[in-house]
This record gives structure tokens, C-alpha cells and sequence, in this order.
């Protein structure tokens, strides 16, 4: 057994990040992700590594468009509205087909928002986030544990596909401590015969770039690059499932409110209650595949979000709409209580 | 006892719940108190989520109104200044994490070394991976003591693991905390354990109410 140490959810991304080798981080503060670069600032001295706080959020993304052409791995985090100004950057990572890691550690919106955390931009994340078609993988964990793993297969995911990862996380995820060991990691070794590092004059030079002079080129090139993302769609969806042998109802949530929404379902099924959860892991691909084999099974849904309804047009899409699927949610930086939970899965259940 | 107790350390070693539970005893023990919170840094897990026990059991809290709020807005608040215009009250001052953190006491520096009535603690956890080792407590000790422009004056070993703690967990930490204690030469003030953990000379603590309620 490895060693256990007591983490900050934002400081497990950033030493996950460096054990996965990756040795630049370009950043700029905002709560509540500011962690991340706090500890990115001291680290990355001590273990050869770059450190680099940008002038804003769009130079951090444009650094990192930099470093992945190199082949480097590379990240960046910020938190709703730094991630809205890094859009542009992520949309030329995705045409470029350059892997990055980038964190979002989601506070309440729109606009400035709050400081509380949210999960209200699963939408924008899931659907790309900047102009253009392309997506980007996207991982939400629910433990400072597995905002370790998680940023760790996001590096792989990353050079594997050529692709950004999104690590989808909250202000809670962000903040709360729990004890986590970050121990034998062995990052996936992958070759980069496109990197731009120098020809030495032994070979043609590579060329990044999200430039098409022709349209049907762009067009080509879009088409290829969605069938790599039917191909992801059917080998990295990954989720969890929770009392779903005999479960009649389903809740879905993800990241923190799986959590509540866990101890509502313990509470539910101790008052007699068939009740269980589906936890998607990977929100983009989207685990429907999941959902699709309880759809018979269960009688109703229930999706339980820290926004107005964002994932619930996905778990209904996923059941093909067989079954009705009803929302319990708070937003604006509210996080639901489990009796909030408890007494909606009450409601679906018809129980009194 | 000195009048003022200053709390600093890095970044979540535990220095509001030190801080809130060491006013606590103070109070129970019959002295005068008052709390003050001198966080800049972190917009969460503030003194303020003890204000309930506080106002409860008598002891003033001074803290930004903007503290634990839906903003990030480093402030203290004026009121500051009555810790050392009252000298008949003691002093708790809680103090934001790391050199960063410990900026904020500059302000009140003069004042404090004026009256030379204080202890200025660096709490310590042997479980935080940027304090796990002596070598790496003493380089923090050092950032701190120039920031704030006070020396510190003793150590407190709040090495925890979260809910998860064990007695042995604590007990592991006392050769490392000893070596914090030869190294900065400072001396080990007390060791804190959580509540339901029981070994001798230790100073128990009852922790602040979860920020993010039941998420775990």
C-alpha cells in the first residue's frame, strides 16, 4: 500500500498531473481552482518543471496550444468564466488535434457568478465548449481520489486520441480534503511522430495547424475525426453503477452529488425503497449504453444536478425516452441536501 | 499564557480548527476572548462557520462580512484594531495559510511587537504532502516569518488524516514533529487529536461544522 496523504481535491489534479509527467502548467487564479496553480507554483521548481503564471486565461490556453505541438504533456485549469475566455484555445487544440488536459473547477453562473460550487456547465463541456465540430473527452470525479486518477487517464486519453481532456469538477471536489495516495503511476507511453521537434534535417518538417485553404479538405478532415470519436463513444465510456441489480427507480448524478445523492439512496433503501444510481464517469463519451440496460427495468428516473437541467436531455436520450425522467436540482452555488433527494425519489416512487 | 495567540502554518493544516477550539478552551478556562480571523486567502472554510458555538458560548468573532459569502473578496475588517486597543481581552488571531497568508499580519506587525504579549504558533500536519517531511516544515516556517516580519514561537502538531484518522496516525507523527521542534528550535506546544481519539497530554478538538454539508 502506498502512502497516504491528506489532499485538497485541486492539489491531487496538480500532483497528479506532475506524476503523469506532466512538466509545464500554465495558469492564471480564480477561485475556487486557484489550488491548482498555488500548488503547480511550488512544486514544479522543485522537479525540473515549468510553472508559468499567464496575463490572463486566454495567454494560459495559447501557451498550451505551444507546449502540446512539442508533444509535451500540458495543462491547464481554471474555474466557469476563465473557461468560457479559454474556449477559442480548446476549439484550436481540437482542430490542431493536439492533446491537452484541461480542469474546470465550475463555480455558479452565468456570467461572474458566484464563488459556490456548480456543475452548470456540463453543457458547454460535453458539447465542446468553443466553435466548430469537434468534442473533448470529459471525466468528472467524486473524490479527491479520483481527481487524481482520473487527471492521470486523462493524460493518457489525451495522447491517445490526440484530443483535449476536460476534467469536470466543482468547487466542493475542489476544496474538500479527504486522504488519497497517489502512488505507482505509469503514465502511457505514446509515440508522437507529429510533434514539432525539430527535423534535425532528417525529415520533412511537421506542420500544426487549424488553417484548410479548401473546404472539402476541412471536410474530410472532420469526417475523419468523428469517426475516432464513434470509436471513443464505443471503448471509454465508463461509469458506475449503484443498487442497480433490482432497482426500480434510478438516480443519476455525477461528481459531488452522486454523493448526496448516495446517502439519499442508503436512506430510500432502508425505508424499503428499490432505489439505485447510475454514475456516469466519462460525460462525454456519454455512458448510454448503461442506461440503456436498466431503461426496461426501471420505472422512472431521476437526475440530481447542481444547474437548471443539463444532463437530463442525455439520460433521456440514452433511454430513448422510455421512461419519464424528472429533475431535482439546485443551482447558483446550492448544493441538494439528501432529504431534498429523499423526498423526490419518495414522489417518483409514489411512496408516501 | 501570552495575551495574543497567533495561529499560521501552510496551506490546510488545520489552523482555524486549532484556532476556533483553542479560543473555546480559553473561554471555558475563564478569560476574556476574542476571535479574529485574518484569512486573504481562502474565501472558504472560515472562522465564521463556527459563529454559532462562538456567540454561544460568549466569545466576539472579528471577520469580514464577506467571509464564507459567494464572493472572493480578501478583506478585514477595522474592527481589527480593537484587539489591541482592549488589552484586558485575550486574542486569537487566525491567520491565512502559507507566506501568502501571513502578508496580512504585516499590517499589525508594530502593534504586537510594541506590546511583546504574543505566541505565534505554526501548526503542522505530517499528512500534508507540501509539510511532510522536517526539512520542508522549516522552509515553510522560514517563508512565514518573513512574510508576517514575526518570529514564531512554538509548534502544534494537528497532523490528521481527515474523518479517517487513527490513533496510530497521530502517534506516528510524534518522532516527525519532534525533528520539526530540533530543527526550528521551537518548542512543541501540544499536539491536537480529534474528538473520540483519547491518548495522554493531547489537546482535543472538536472540528467546525462541514462547509459543504453532507457530501461525504
Amino acid at each position: 500500500m502506498g502512502e497516504k496523504v491528506l489532499m485538497k481535491g485541486n492539489e491531487a489534479i496538480a500532483e497528479a498531473a506532475i506524476r503523469a509527467g506532466c512538466m509545464h502548467y500554465f495558469g492564471y487564479p480564480i477561485t475556487p481552482q486557484t489550488e491548482v496553480a498555488a500548488y503547480m507554483s511550488k512544486r514544479m521548481p522543485k522537479v525540473g518543471g515549468v510553472f508559468l503564471q499567464a496575463e490572463s486565461e486566454i495567454a494560459a490556453i495559447n501557451m498550451v496550444i505551444g507546449v502540446a505541438a512539442t508533444g509535451k504533456r500540458v495543462m491547464t485549469s481554471s474555474s466557469s468564466p476563465g473557461i468560457s475566455l479559454k474556449g477559442e484555445g480548446i476549439s484550436y487544440l481540437a482542430g490542431c488535434d493536439l492533446p491537452a488536459v484541461v480542469v474546470n473547477v465550475q463555480r455558479g453562473g452565468p456570467g461572474l457568478g458566484g464563488i459556490q460550487p456548480s456543475q452548470a456547465d456540463y453543457w458547454q463541456t460535453t458539447r465542446g465548449g468553443g466553435h466548430g465540430d469537434y468534442h473533448n473527452i470529459v471525466l468528472a470525479p467524486a473524490s479527491v481520489q479520483e481527481m487524481a486518477s482520473l487527471t492521470v487517464r486523462g493524460f493518457d486519453l489525451a495522447d491517445k486520441y490526440r484530443m483535449v481532456v476536460m476534467i469536470l469538477a466543482d468547487g466542493t471536489m475542489g476544496q474538500m480534503m479527504e486522504p488519497v495516495e497517489i502512488d505507482n503511476i505509469e503514465p502511457l507511453k505514446v509515440e508522437k511522430p507529429w510533434a514539432l521537434t525539430g527535423t534535425g534535417m532528417k525529415r520533412k518538417p511537421n506542420i500544426v495547424n487549424s488553417l484548410y485553404l479548401k473546404p472539402n479538405e476541412l471536410e474530410k478532415t472532420n469526417f475523419d475525426r468523428y469517426k475516432k470519436y464513434t470509436k471513443i463513444a464505443e471503448t471509454e465510456a465508463l461509469a458506475e453503477e449503484y443498487l442497480m441489480e433490482d432497482a426500480e427507480i434510478c438516480v443519476t448524478a455525477f461528481g459531488i452529488t452522486s454523493r448526496v445523492a448516495k446517502n439519499a439512496i442508503k436512506e430510500a433503501r432502508a425505508q424499503g425503497i428499490k432505489v439505485g444510481m447510475i454514475r456516469p464517469i466519462t460525460l462525454w463519451p456519454f455512458p448510454k449504453s448503461t442506461y440503456m440496460k436498466h431503461a426496461d427495468q426501471c420505472k422512472a428516473f431521476i437526475s440530481v444536478e447542481m444547474n437548471m437541467g443539463q444532463m437530463i436531455e442525455d439520460v433521456q436520450l440514452a433511454i430513448e425516452c422510455k421512461k419519464p425522467v424528472t429533475l431535482c436540482n439546485r443551482t447558483g452555488g446550492m448544493i441538494p441536501k439528501p432529504e431534498e433527494i429523499l423526498a423526490k425519489i419518495k414522489e417518483v416512487g409514489g411512496v408516501k | 499564557m501570552k495575551r495574543i495567540t497567533l495561529f499560521l502554518g501552510h496551506y490546510g493544516s488545520g489552523k482555524t480548527n486549532v484556532a476556533v477550539n483553542y479560543a473555546l478552551h480559553l473561554k471555558e478556562s475563564g478569560f476574556p476572548v476574542v476571535i479574529a480571523d485574518l484569512d486573504i486567502v481562502n474565501p472558504y472554510f472560515r472562522t465564521k462557520d463556527s459563529q454559532k458555538i462562538l456567540d454561544e458560548k460568549g466569545i466576539k468573532l472579528i471577520s469580514s462580512e464577506y467571509a464564507a459569502s459567494n464572493v472572493d473578496f480578501p478583506a478585514i475588517p477595522g474592527e481589527m484594531y480593537s484587539v489591541f486597543d482592549d488589552k484586558a481581552t485575550y486574542a486569537v488571531l487566525d491567520i491565512g495559510g502559507d507566506d501568502r497568508g501571513a502578508y496580512a499580519l504585516g499590517r499589525y506587525r508594530d502593534q504586537i511587537l510594541e506590546e511583546d504579549n504574543y505566541d505565534a504558533f505554526l501548526v503542522i500536519n505530517k499528512y500534508r504532502p507540501l509539510t511532510k517531511t522536517p526539512e520542508l516544515c522549516v522552509e515553510i516556517k522560514e517563508e512565514i516569518e518573513a512574510a508576517a516580519g514575526i518570529k514564531l514561537t512554538g509548534i502544534v502538531n494537528n497532523s490528521n488524516l481527515g474523518d479517517s484518522t487513527t490513533k496510530q496516525d497521530v502517534l506516528d507523527s510524534y518522532s516527525y514533529v519532534k525533528e520539526v521542534s530540533e530543527k526550528t528550535n521551537l518548542p512543541i506546544v501540544f499536539t491536537t487529536v480529534k474528538k473520540g481519539i483519547k491518548i495522554d497530554n493531547t489537546f482535543t478538538i472538536e472540528l467546525q461544522p462541514k462547509t459543504f454539508g453532507e457530501v461525504y
